[in-house]
């Protein structure tokens, strides 16, 4: 068994806010990230993939097809977005980073082969803050 | 010879902002600025590095209480940008565009002015690990 990382990057704004909430309450629990205009970060995508290296080519799985799917299904969704306002797949979520490792999970798991198992999602929001997210 | 030291502090905010020429079109905001142009905004953790050069006190060894320049820019940098968006909250950028560019010119206007003008100030900031940019030129 071999593990395997390919470490991406977007930035994009987000607000967490509670909308069952009123505007005092969201404040108490958020503070500063309650924001009603927004803020933003810069996001670092560490994808971990495992399984066993194929014989014919010494690859676990092609890290330019790994590349690719992570383009397709959540880069392109997410870079330069508002995660609150833009993004179908959070939509009625919370936009913490913990639901977003979640999420970004979701849109790569079906898209591996059968014998690459997506391991762990690392998700950094800040070089201090990153959440950690391995499916289960 | 005048021994001057350069010292160092390094701070973080991250704010929402976008790309927009007011007297542009539509059409020419998302040609000149891309992505950055998304009209519900994106952000960044801008990262900074303050550089203050001077000779050191005799008395006390510092060219700057690098405590005293650290709650120089929270109270007058960080309070005032971070957890915002760069175009809606703050006066500055009401009619300036929060490029990388425009952003630091305002930081190190806001610093010069608190402090000491026998020290010379540099700001650096960073949008992103890989963009950043320097005010004022050398």
């Amino acid at each position: 068994m071999v593990y395997l990382t390919r470490i991406e990057h977007f930035n994009a704004a987000h607000k967490l806010y509670n909308p069952e909430w009123d505007k005092e309450k969201n404040e108490v629990v958020f503070g500063k990230c309650a924001n009603e205009n927004w803020h933003g970060h810069n996001y670092e995508l560490y994808v971990t993939i495992k399984g066993e290296v194929m014989e014919e080519t010494g690859f676990l799985f092609d890290v330019k097809i790994l590349s690719l799917l992570i383009k397709q299904y959540v880069l392109d969704k997410l870079d330069h977005k508002n995660l609150n306002v833009d993004v179908e797949f959070l939509k009625n979520k919370m936009c913490t980073t913990e639901n977003l490792a979640k999420a970004i999970w979701n849109q790569l798991h079906p898209h591996l082969p059968q014998a690459v198992k997506l391991h762990c999602i690392k998700l950094y929001e800040t070089p201090r803050i990153f959440v950690e997210y391995f499916g289960d | 010879m005048i021994n001057k030291v350069s010292v160092y502090r390094k701070e973080h905010f991250n704010a929402a902002h976008r790309l927009n020429n007011a007297s542009w079109d539509a059409a020419k905001n998302e040609t000149v600025f891309g992505k950055c142009n998304n009209p519900s905004y994106h952000g960044h953790n801008y990262e900074m590095e303050v550089k203050v050069t001077g000779v050191p006190d005799i008395e006390t060894g510092f060219v700057i209480d690098l405590k005293m320049l650290s709650d120089t820019i929270n109270d007058h940098v960080i309070e005032k940008l971070d957890h915002k968006n760069l175009n809606l909250d703050i006066p500055e950028f009401s009619k300036l565009n929060p490029t990388a560019e425009n952003i630091v010119i305002v930081i190190y206007n806001i610093l010069r002015e608190k402090l000491n003008s026998d020290l010379e100030l540099q700001v650096r900031l960073y949008e992103t690990p890989r963009n950043f940019v320097e005010y004022p030129v050398t």
